[in-house]
């Protein structure tokens, strides 16, 4: 599903965030992503959603090259793509229910159907009483499982979170990891982000150090 | 299909709420739009008014043939008959100078001044009418006329129709200048609104684009703001335009009643209105339009 070959990515004017990394992840695995700060994780992440490109080297997604692909090609990809990222980017000028039909608003999803969804998805991470709700009224632990709920609302195959459980209680962060694990299990491949591995039991664990991968 | 259509609903809707949400900044930016473009219109109203006033008072064309004051009865007797065999006259009208005279003992204001002259002012008149009502061939009936005996005056009374057509000419002229320029002037002042719109809604712009929002899908919204806006601009100045004409409706039409016209103000044409909201979307359109490809990356 998803194939590094030799990536390295630097950012101006001369950080090296990624040397030479290269790995494969099988459609349907679970993968946690740690390292210390500044390892590259976020980077990682961020190339697989075309967010970032690769300096040199491939980043291939279900078989198409990520890096080269034209601007106006780059929303289809992230549409197959569910993001969690690091500072969540929820939108704090409107409800919690409109944050999540956002994405379905995106790909023009039947509106009536897509009420069910976003029920639902609020449903399963735990929010469904508080859809009316403005992000700034949940807490730390609730903004996050908000932001899954916006990351899985449309069903992509590819779920990436980056720090899902920073800042969170044990045991909200065990309940975060309960929800991807779930969904790992309903066939969805997943790449966490972490410096908390032990979250997320079964996981297949690609470790960075200074921007290369440690085995 | 569907699809489109669910995406263009949600964005006209949105930006219908962005346009609510804040009422105050919406109703200058209208108020910007509207007094701009009510100055074309109203112009386009008062050319349309002039116009219909043109072709409804007499617009025949006719030359009036004055005899001079001394001529006989049989003098102007023998003019009548030579117009009426002169070829490309199609009507021949006679004034007798006492029934003239008669006409104006009439009217209030003269009689005490036509009571004390010691005789008759008035000449015989002829009103003639040609079949071919070209001015150079009007022109050339009045030089023909001139040479006659006794026969102190010749004038084309369509000079006047000629005079006011030429200015219409340039009215309209003026008025399309006019349009144009306001019409660049929207185009600004969307492309100044959309652009502020767009800093102001960068969080959701960042976030849509990583989602997945196509460019097409970030415009739609500011486009149909851009139009929203022309659109409520443009109705802003029918109704500015519209509003004035009422105003001077009744004193415009006790002024023209003076010179024997009969003026009712009219407003904009349906035509002329549709032209006028139409365009007034479009550029509205246009300006977002220019200010997306500037700003919205
Ligand atoms: N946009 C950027 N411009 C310049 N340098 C950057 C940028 N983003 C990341 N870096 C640098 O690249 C390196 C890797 O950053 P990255 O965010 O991937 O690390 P991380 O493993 O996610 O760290 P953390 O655990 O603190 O989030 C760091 O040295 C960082 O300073
Ligand atoms: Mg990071």
């Amino acid at each position: 599903m998803i194939r590094f070959d030799r990536v390295n990515k630097r950012y101006p004017p001369d950080i090296t965030a990624l040397t030479d990394v290269s790995f494969h992840v099988e459609e349907g695995e679970l993968v946690v992503i740690s390292g210390h700060s500044g390892a590259g994780k976020s980077t990682l992440l961020k190339l697989i959603a075309a967010i970032e490109r690769p300096t040199s080297g491939s980043v291939l997604l279900g078989g198409q090259n990520i890096g080269v692909l034209a601007r106006s090609a780059l929303p289809y990809v992230r549409r197959r793509i569910g993001m969690v990222l690091q500072d969540q980017k929820l939108l704090f000028d409107r409800s919690v229910f409109d944050n999540v039909m956002l994405p379905l608003a995106i790909i023009g999803f039947p509106p009536k159907e897509a009420v069910h969804r976003v029920r639902a998805a609020l449903d399963k991470v735990g929010l469904a009483r508080r859809e009316k709700a403005l992000p700034i009224a949940l807490s730390g632990g609730e903004q996050q499982r908000l932001a899954i709920a916006r990351a899985v609302v449309s069903r992509p195959a590819l779920l990436l979170a980056d720090e899902p459980t920073a800042h969170l209680d044990h045991e909200t962060a065990e309940d975060v990891g309960r929800i991807f694990g779930e969904f790992h299990r309903a066939g969805v491949t997943v790449l966490i982000a972490t410096y908390d591995t032990p979250l997320f039991p079964g996981a297949r664990q690609i470790e960075l150090a200074h921007g290369s991968l440690r085995s | 299909m569907k699809t489109w259509l669910t995406q263009n609903v949600r964005a006209a809707r949105l930006a219908l709420r962005r346009l609510l949400a804040a009422p105050m900044n919406t109703l200058l930016s209208l108020l910007a739009i509207g007094v701009a473009l009510a100055f074309p219109a109203g112009g386009q109203m008062l050319l349309a008014n002039i116009q219909r006033l043109a072709e409804t008072s007499s617009a025949m064309p006719q030359i009036s043939l004055f005899m001079s004051v001394d001529a006989s009865a049989e003098e102007a007797k023998e003019i009548e008959v030579r117009l009426k065999n002169f070829s490309g006259v199609k009507q021949v009208q006679f004034l007798p100078r006492e029934k003239t005279l008669a006409r104006l003992k009439t009217s209030e204001g003269l009689r005490g001044v036509i009571d004390v002259l010691p005789s008759n002012p008035f000449p015989d008149a002829f009103v003639v009418v040609a079949a071919d009502d070209r001015p150079q061939a009007l022109e050339k009936f009045a030089a023909e006329f001139r040479q006659w005996p006794k026969v102190e005056h010749v004038q084309l009374d369509s000079a006047w129709l000629q005079r006011l057509d030429a200015l219409l000419r340039l009215g309209r002229t003026a008025v399309t200048l006019l349009g144009a320029l306001l019409g660049l002037g929207l185009i600004a002042i969307t492309f100044n609104i959309i652009r502020m719109q767009v800093l102001v809604g960068r969080a959701e712009i960042e976030v849509s684009q990583l989602l997945g929002a196509t460019d097409h899908f970030m415009r739609r919204p500011f486009l149909y703001y851009g139009a929203l806006l022309g659109l409520g601009g443009g109705l802003l100045a029918l109704l500015l335009a519209t509003g004035t004409a009422l105003w001077l409706r009744a004193p415009l039409s006790d002024l023209a009643q003076l010179y024997g016209l009969n003026l009712a103000l009219q407003p904009l044409s349906l035509r002329d209105s549709a032209l006028l909201l139409g365009s007034a979307t479009g550029l509205g359109w246009l300006g977002a339009l220019l200010s997306l490809r500037q700003y919205l990356r």
